[in-house]
């Protein structure tokens, strides 16, 4: 950052960073600070009083089943979401990567995923999942399985991957064809040229090189499954049957909407901000290795 | 390369076609379900071509909705999507390009710890401080308003590090010919920065605009009155009936309205796109 | 018009890394200054402090009978052509040179008589609607010019604008430039790091080493009576041959106090292949290494049999002991070959021993 022609000015420098300061400060500093805050407090049933209890409400959160369970549901959720959108994408990419024609077109088909919102995106999936109307509903109870995400908590998680992994294959995509495309051709041609055909070329040349990009996306994937997805779980099982579809950041959202339990709310999303750090740190780990790379 | 596959081409051919069937099939039959009557949809004998009630089902859907779950018409939903996408784009864009401005190319006390507040924001994404968020927003007395929808959300710091990214890229001796024309820091921006940003705002543009679009949990938050609510909202309130009464043809003639502008905005720009998507995550 | 005096000036960086340690520079009006030596000597700082880009950190800088330490650079009245060009790449050529004027609120027919005037003179006539990005390396260059010239400036400020271009264009875009500065008689400082190109440029020329000068004046005679050992083998080329004046070979041939001085200098053209010794000047003995046949002269490298001892340069590439010899290109001596070579004694460059002071034989 250093080494650029720099111009004089402090107030003029100071007048253009105040609006993106003062919203920063305003609207995520401030919240998080009083979430860290809160999450040290308890208060009685009326919202009278308020008293300063350390870890306890950590502590209580820790004794919940409940919380223990949203833990596996977020792991066992985000497994599923990131292995099928990584291979699925990476399947597309490789293939699209190939030299063939019409290239163009079924990447403007593929990328349409990617502007659907989650919440759209879920709606459109259980119109195909509906029992009793939905065209794939009604294809899997004709061969006997009795399809009802509404009261089958397996069956809700099938239907929330599905969509997650359908909103998500555009973007593992796109960075996957990046990643590919970036790979320089002689490389290849050097191995081809040594004698190894294409499978054995993809596993031991191609697919070491993309592991940057693989590395990247993974943690974006995670980030993703994690976050981004409370639009397609209230709109598709809203966490139900019985929690089963109810992940972490979910369980903030019912939690904080019912608004009995203040401090445990503040407490889990502590929690979060540091999942999220810990994300953010191992990208940037990610990031700094690229620049050396 | 110069391969002998003993069936060309087909292999890529077949995965990808299976691809584009896996990714287009719901959005198409969304828009065919959206052209059908709704006992046709309920029964579950929709057929797989076009019904002949695309015309009236649109128009009521944008006029009127449907009268059950929510009272609101789509349209006025469509333009309170339009008005967060937009706002909340073009906000990101104007106060990250600033900053950026200032933290490149000004030298002032405190720029790194600038620099870096801005930075963490990225560790703080809406989901984890929803409810003090939403506190303060209300304590500002933006709930249900569009600066309460937009504000918030407009502090960036990919953008912010997108356009820092950029201007360090800028040779430093178009700064310093700047001077000797006579240009001072004001002049420099829009003369010569902002003209050269131009295909980094478009890709930011299309990236945000979509992010904007498809918010759920913020206005899902931030709006009570119908009349504020946005399309994304407004389409699960639809489908909000857990028995069959859902009128599926209103719900996915939303569907398709609420994908229309950000699917239009990738398939059209999608160079643009491209370019935005993978550039901010550097 | 102005002249340009720099006095005493120094910068150095909070670090405490010294970049310009006290130069003194008289550029008189008209004049085609050049400041030339090695990469990371200061050269470009010091044009860059000129141009107001870099502050001062003492001393004086003066254009036409004016202080300007503290003036900005668009108020020096001077103009600078760069070494990436800096054209703005969203404006057309025209634009491009009008843009400065503009700024200073100058009428647009105005603008528009300077800028047709600068295009015909540098051949852009054709060009100014298109953009920087569509033309040549050579086109450019000349547009950064023409940004330079319609400004009508008192000092135009060259930072080795030539070193962006392949070798051919650059040599004639070394005469164009030379032919111009003529023609406009505006005083000119100009940085460059190929001393060939400061030779053919310079009216004054100043050559620079760790941020000090080592050696100002007219090309010729610096290269005739170099100041430093520095000097001696960064201008010319190939450059000159040191040895020290104490060893076995050289020290009886040269006798008396010259001996005492510490490093004899010969250039390589300067010496001739014979096995007379002409008097009063140095003959040595050299096995010959390697030969180069470039046509019209052939360049001769040597060892020399006894004392391998030479003087190591600064920026002489020549290892110890070797010495280059430059023969017409009819002789043909042979790889393995004894042979002796003798400079006269007016072709003699004596310095001290620590290099920094030239000794008048």
């Amino acid at each position: 950052m250093e080494n650029r022609a720099i111009f004089p000015g402090r107030l003029l420098a100071c007048l253009l960073v105040f609006p993106q300061l003062a919203v920063s400060l305003i609207f995520f500093y401030w919240p998080a600070a009083q979430a860290l805050w809160q999450s040290f407090l308890v208060q009685d049933a009326f919202g009278l009083s308020t008293e300063f209890v350390w870890f306890e409400n950590y502590v209580n959160l820790l004794k919940t089943p409940e919380y223990y369970h949203a833990i596996g549901t977020t792991f066992f959720f985000s497994l599923l979401v990131v292995f099928f959108s990584l291979a699925i994408g990476l399947l597309l990419a490789v293939m699209a990567n190939r030299n063939i024609a019409g290239v163009q077109i079924y990447r403007t088909f593929l990328i349409i995923p990617y502007a659907v919102a989650p919440a759209v995106a879920s709606v459109l999936f259980i119109f195909m999942f509906q029992p009793g109307l939905g065209m794939i509903a009604r294809a899997l109870q004709r061969n006997g399985i009795d399809w009802n995400p509404v009261l089958n908590g397996n069956h809700a998680m099938i239907l929330i991957v599905i969509v997650a992994v359908w909103n998500q294959i555009s973007y593992n995509f796109l960075f996957f064809l990046a990643g590919l495309q970036s790979i320089p051709k002689s490389v290849i041609e050097a191995a081809a040229i040594d004698g190894a055909r294409p499978m054995r070329r993809f596993w031991t040349i191609v697919f070491p090189l993309l592991s940057p990009t693989t590395f990247f996306l993974i943690v974006v994937n995670i980030t993703y499954a994690f976050f981004n997805t409370l639009g397609i779980i209230d709109t598709a099982t809203e966490g139900g049957p019985n929690g089963s579809t109810s992940t972490l950041v979910y369980k903030v959202f019912l939690d904080g909407k019912a608004g009995s339990d203040l401090g445990g709310s503040a407490a889990q999303s502590v929690i979060l901000m540091i999942i999220v750090v810990a994300l953010t740190a191992v990208q940037f780990r990610y990031v700094e290795k690229k620049v050396h790379y | 390369m110069v391969e002998h596959r003993r069936f060309g081409n087909l292999l890529p051919h077949l995965v990808l076609i299976a691809g584009v069937i896996v990714v287009a099939f719901p959005v198409y039959l969304a828009i065919i379900a959206s052209t059908h009557d709704n006992s046709v949809i309920a029964n579950g004998q929709m057929p797989l071509y076009p019904g002949g009630h695309a015309l009236e089902t649109y128009w009521n859907t944008i006029m009127s909705g449907t009268g059950k779950t929510t009272r609101e018409p789509v349209g006025s939903m469509l333009l309170s999507s339009l008005i967060m996408a937009v706002g909340i784009a073009l906000g990101k864009i104007a106060i990250s390009i600033i900053s950026a401005y200032a933290i490149v190319f000004f030298n002032f006390p405190f720029r790194m710890a600038t620099f870096w507040t801005i930075f963490i924001t990225l560790m703080l994404p809406v989901e984890v401080r929803i409810f003090p968020t939403y506190k303060i927003t209300s304590d500002l007395h933006m709930l249900d308003s569009y600066s309460g929808l937009i504000l918030p959300l407009i502090a960036s710091a990919t953008a912010t590090l997108l356009f820092r990214q950029f201007f360090m890229t800028v040779p430093k001796e178009l700064v310093e010919a700047s001077k000797m024309d006579g240009a001072g820091p004001i002049r420099f921006f829009f003369d010569t920065l902002l003209p050269l940003s131009v295909t980094n705002i478009a890709a930011l543009f299309v990236i945000l605009f979509i992010y904007g679009w498809n918010q759920y949990l913020w206005p899902l938050l931030i709006t009570t009155r119908d009349d504020m609510q946005t399309i994304v909202i407004g389409i699960k309130k639809i489908i909000d009936v857990k028995d069959a009464l859902t009128e599926w043809s209103v719900a996915m003639a939303t569907a398709v309205l609420a994908m229309l502008p950000p699917v239009a905005v990738v398939v059209l720009l999608q160079r643009l796109f491209v370019k935005g998507l993978i550039e901010t995550e550097k | 018009m102005a002249n340009v005096t720099l006095r005493n000036v120094r910068k150095a960086y909070p670090n405490g890394f010294e970049a310009i340690k006290g130069v003194d520079v008289d550029v008189a009006d008209g004049q085609f200054c050049v400041l030339v030596g090695p990469s990371g000597c200061g050269k470009s700082t010091l044009l860059r402090m000129v141009a107001g880009l870099e502050t001062i950190t003492s001393g004086e800088i003066n254009i036409g009978g004016r202080v300007v330490n503290q003036v900005e650079p668009a108020d020096r009245d001077i103009a600078m052509v760069f070494q990436n060009y800096a054209l703005y790449p969203h404006m057309s050529v025209f634009n491009n040179m009008a843009y400065g004027l503009r700024n200073r609120g100058m009428k647009e027919a105005e603008i528009k008589t300077r800028v047709e005037e600068a295009a015909r003179i540098l051949e852009l006539g054709t060009m100014l609607t298109r953009k920087p990005g569509q033309l040549s390396g050579g086109q450019r260059q000349r547009v950064a010019m023409g940004r330079a010239i319609v400004r009508q400036p008192k000092v135009f400020l060259f930072d080795e604008p030539l070193s962006n271009l392949d070798a051919k264009l650059r040599i004639s875009m070394r005469v164009e430039i030379r032919k111009l500065q003529r023609r406009l008689n505006v005083t000119s400082i100009y940085v460059t790091h190929d001393q060939l190109e400061a030779m053919t440029l310079a009216d004054i020329l100043v050559v620079m080493n760790g941020g000090q000068v080592e050696q100002v004046g007219n090309p010729l005679a610096i290269y005739e009576k170099p100041a430093t050992t520095f000097v001696a083998s960064f201008i010319g080329a190939p450059p000159m041959n040191l040895m020290s004046t104490r060893q076995d070979e050289i020290k009886p041939q040269l006798g008396g106090s010259a001996v005492e001085a510490g490093i004899l200098g010969i250039r390589p053209e300067d010496l001739a292949i014979t096995d007379q010794t002409p008097s009063g000047g140095v003959a040595l003995s050299l096995t010959i290494d390697a030969i180069e046949r470039v046509g019209a002269e052939t360049f001769v490298y040597g060892s020399r049999a006894q004392d391998q001892q030479g003087v190591a340069t600064n920026p002489g590439e020549l290892p110890p002991g070797e010495v280059i010899v430059r023969i017409p290109g009819t002789e043909a001596p042979a790889i393995g070959q004894k042979i002796r070579v003798a400079a006269v004694r007016n072709k003699l460059h004596l310095f001290s021993g620590d290099g920094r002071k030239r000794i008048e034989i």
